[in-house]
């Protein structure tokens, strides 16, 4: 373990930090790399995890890159433009993504969601503007897809739909970002890279371009382990509508996770770490550390969608008494 | 007997019905009275010690039992009571 000055070493002056930038859609990506050195649980001491850390994008989350992309894309395409509306459905981070740059660029959003989704991630889309339509939590994010096509259906000349699940911008934006920040920040050192599974984007993408500079990188997916879970933004694929741009040939592995396995590592890494993350990244590290395990030497680089503040109203926190949250 | 809404991933055990009916006095006497009628149902939605899953949310007329009594929350004929996973997916 890094001694405590090793930890406290600060290796950014005042001096250092970049100057201003014309607008939040230029804080986009660039996140940090933190290297995780208590939740290892048996890990070789040479195998590095380090966590990428996607709560520092301005819209709090990893879909601030596809939601950026893909807008981009539409209006490069001419397929959105002033009078229309962006339209999609989103669990959450896509719609407060999609709903910052939105804003940003002066266009009016509208999101389809499961009224399942917690408060702070409908709170948030609301304080940057956006109109949401609530789907039935019955029928979780499939639900929120199927009402979102009927919506578009009925007003097709209206609507901008980046769809997410099926544009190969969302792939690209990490293709494109997150793969050659990883590289960089690792300095070409990477040879796992293991992330949780939404509409395969991230995966994809980063994958792609990780495997382009280095043919032995591994790319493992986690996803839930059960088509009924709780790990909010994740997908089960087997018991889902796959998204277009989701090719699991690509994969070199997936792991399954427990929900409750996901959250408990959420508690460590609070404690342990001094990260609160969201649900999918207590995911994502339970599965870096089943993928760290079987190693002698490595660096596996994880990624963590989200911090954990916008779902501190949520199960994982509220009501359980003795477990990792309040009693509230 | 006490309407149960059923979310989609757990209709494997229903048959395919969103929609069940059960009996119970109980939030935990229901869950036993479901598991009679669909076995496996249980175990979805209590973990080893009996307790609700914590990612599992279950709704009488619209109340969160984790506020109202837990598993031992009231019931009576006529109530609606909903199965809710803390799911989204896709972000």
């Amino acid at each position: 373990m890094l001694s405590a000055r090793a930890v406290l070493a600060r290796p950014i002056s005042p001096s250092a930090g970049p100057l201003a930038v014309p607008s939040a859609l230029q804080l986009i990506g660039n996140t940090p790399l933190v290297e995780i050195r208590r939740v290892r649980d048996g890990v070789a001491p040479g195998v590095r995890i380090l966590g990428k850390l996607e709560g520092f994008n301005p819209g709090g989350s990893v879909k601030d890159r596809p939601a950026l992309k893909m807008i981009e894309d539409g209006l490069a395409r001419g397929r959105l433009v002033p009078g229309k509306t962006i339209l999609d459905s989103t669990s959450g981070n896509t719609g407060i993504a999609l709903a910052m740059v939105g804003a940003a660029l002066g266009y009016p959003v509208e999101l389809v969601m499961p009224s399942n989704v917690s408060k702070e991630r409908k709170r948030t889309v609301a304080a940057f503007g956006a109109k949401v339509v609530y789907s039935d939590p019955l029928e979780g994010s499939d639900g929120a897809i199927r009402l979102c096509r009927k919506i578009l259906a009925e007003n097709p000349d209206r609507y901008f739909k980046p769809d997410q699940y099926n544009n190969e911008a969302n792939s690209l934006a990490h293709y494109e970002t997150t793969g050659p920040e990883i590289w960089r920040q690792t300095e070409g050192a990477i040879t796992h890279f293991v992330a949780t599974i939404g509409t395969g984007g991230t995966i994809m993408g980063t994958g792609r371009y990780l495997k382009e500079q280095n043919r032995s990188v591994q790319v493992i997916a986690a996803e839930p382990a059960d088509a009924f879970h709780g790990i909010e933004g994740l997908k089960h694929m087997a018991s889902s509508i796959v998204p277009g741009i989701y090719h699991e040939e690509e994969l070199d592995r997936k792991l399954g996770i427990d929900t409750e396995d996901a959250y408990d590592m959420v508690y460590r890494l609070g404690r342990e770490e001094g990260l609160v993350l969201g649900q999918s990244s207590g995911a994502a590290q339970v599965a870096a550390l089943e993928v760290a395990r079987a190693l002698g030497e490595g660096t596996v680089v994880v990624l963590f969608p989200d911090f954990g503040d916008r779902y501190l109203s949520t199960n994982m926190w509220v009501g359980w008494g003795k477990l990792g949250g309040t009693t509230s | 007997m006490v309407q149960v809404k059923v979310p989609t991933p757990l209709r494997k055990y229903t048959g395919g019905a969103g929609g069940v009916e059960a009996q119970g006095a109980t939030v935990a006497a229901l869950v036993d009275d479901l598991e009679r009628r669909y076995p496996g149902l249980k175990e979805r939605i209590c973990d080893e010690s009996g307790q609700v899953r914590r990612f599992v949310n279950i709704f009488v007329n619209g109340e969160d039992i984790r506020f109202l009594a837990h598993l031992d929350t009231p019931l009576k004929a006529g109530d609606e009571l909903s199965i809710v996973p803390a799911i989204a997916g896709g972000r």
